[in-house]
């Protein structure tokens, strides 16, 4: 098994709030992040793809091929926009780190064709970052697998 | 579908390479100039991997507002500009090399109540990195 890495960027503002709390609770709860004008963040996505390398091209998949995956599936969506109104896919939920990791993994799962999604790694600040898994993966903590 | 949430964090600290069960000779030889009986230090970062379930109420595995609290008072309080020999009581029976300091770790924050702690990467300098999973990679952590 190989693992192959794509890494991108997008930049994109979000916030914090739950209107089922009061407003005292989203400040305690998320503080900074509950600032009603949103903030922003440039967002590094790391996507590891697992497989055999086709005999004929040498390739688990064509780079391109993912390269435009991720272009239309995530930098399409959320590059230079405000996650919490603008993309549908968030609607509903916290865009915390946790759950856009979750959505992208969702939207990219089913466009890879070849090989399978591994892990999809999204950094918020180089200092905070999500780390996503398929049940299958047993998420050791490293795109690879078991040690 | 699982995910790992994982912060990093810093402290600088000192240490001196030196095992009370190896000769001076010895320890010279194993250590190099880690032995050096003044110590040196370095800019430890640590990156704490937490996993479970994401509450939907706030989107998160759990606050970050927790977790660097806990953080704080486990690790970098204690470890923060000291000389990690002499400060820290569980390194005068280990030697604080960056593997017993990261298991160091991994034993204070697997006490974090809002989480389970997955792994403990702590990197000595940007070019040499160790990692711990707990004693068996997979197991509960209790």
């Amino acid at each position: 098994m190989v693992y192959l890495t794509r890494k991108i960027e997008f930049s994109a503002s979000h916030l914090y709030h739950n209107p089922a709390f009061s407003a005292e609770e989203n400040q305690r709860i998320f503080g900074k992040c509950n600032n009603p004008h949103g903030h922003g963040h440039n967002y590094v996505l790391e996507v590891t793809v697992a497989g055999e390398p086709d005999p004929a091209t040498g390739m688990v998949l064509d780079l391109k091929e993912l390269k435009e995956i991720l272009q239309r599936e995530v930098t399409d969506r959320m590059d230079h926009r405000f996650l919490n109104y603008e993309v549908p896919e968030l609607a509903g939920q916290i865009p915390t780190c946790e759950n856009i990791a979750a959505v992208i993994w969702r939207l990219l799962e089913p466009k890879i064709k070849r090989g399978h999604l591994n892990r999809v790694r999204l950094y918020e600040t180089p200092d905070l970052f999500v780390d996503c898994y398929g049940e299958g993966n047993g998420a050791s903590g490293h795109a690879g697998g078991a040690r | 579908m699982k995910l790992h949430l994982s912060r990093r964090y810093r402290f600088s600290a000192s240490h001196r390479l030196h095992s009370e069960q190896l000769g001076e000779e010895e320890n010279r030889r194993v250590y190099g100039k880690c032995n050096n009986p003044y110590g040196h230090g370095h800019n430890y970062v640590v990156e704490v991997a937490v996993s479970g379930p994401v509450d939907q109420s706030t989107g998160m595995i759990a606050n970050l507002a927790d977790l660097d609290a806990f953080v704080e008072g486990e690790v970098i309080e204690p470890f923060d500009h000291k000389y990690l020999n002499e400060e820290l009581t569980e390194f005068r029976d280990h030697v604080p090399t960056t593997e017993n300091i990261c298991i160091e770790i991994f034993n204070r924050l697997s006490r974090f109540p809002r989480a389970r702690l997955e792994r403990v990467r702590v990197e000595e300098t940007g070019l040499n990195s160790f990692e711990y999973t707990g004693e068996s990679a997979g197991a509960t952590h209790e």
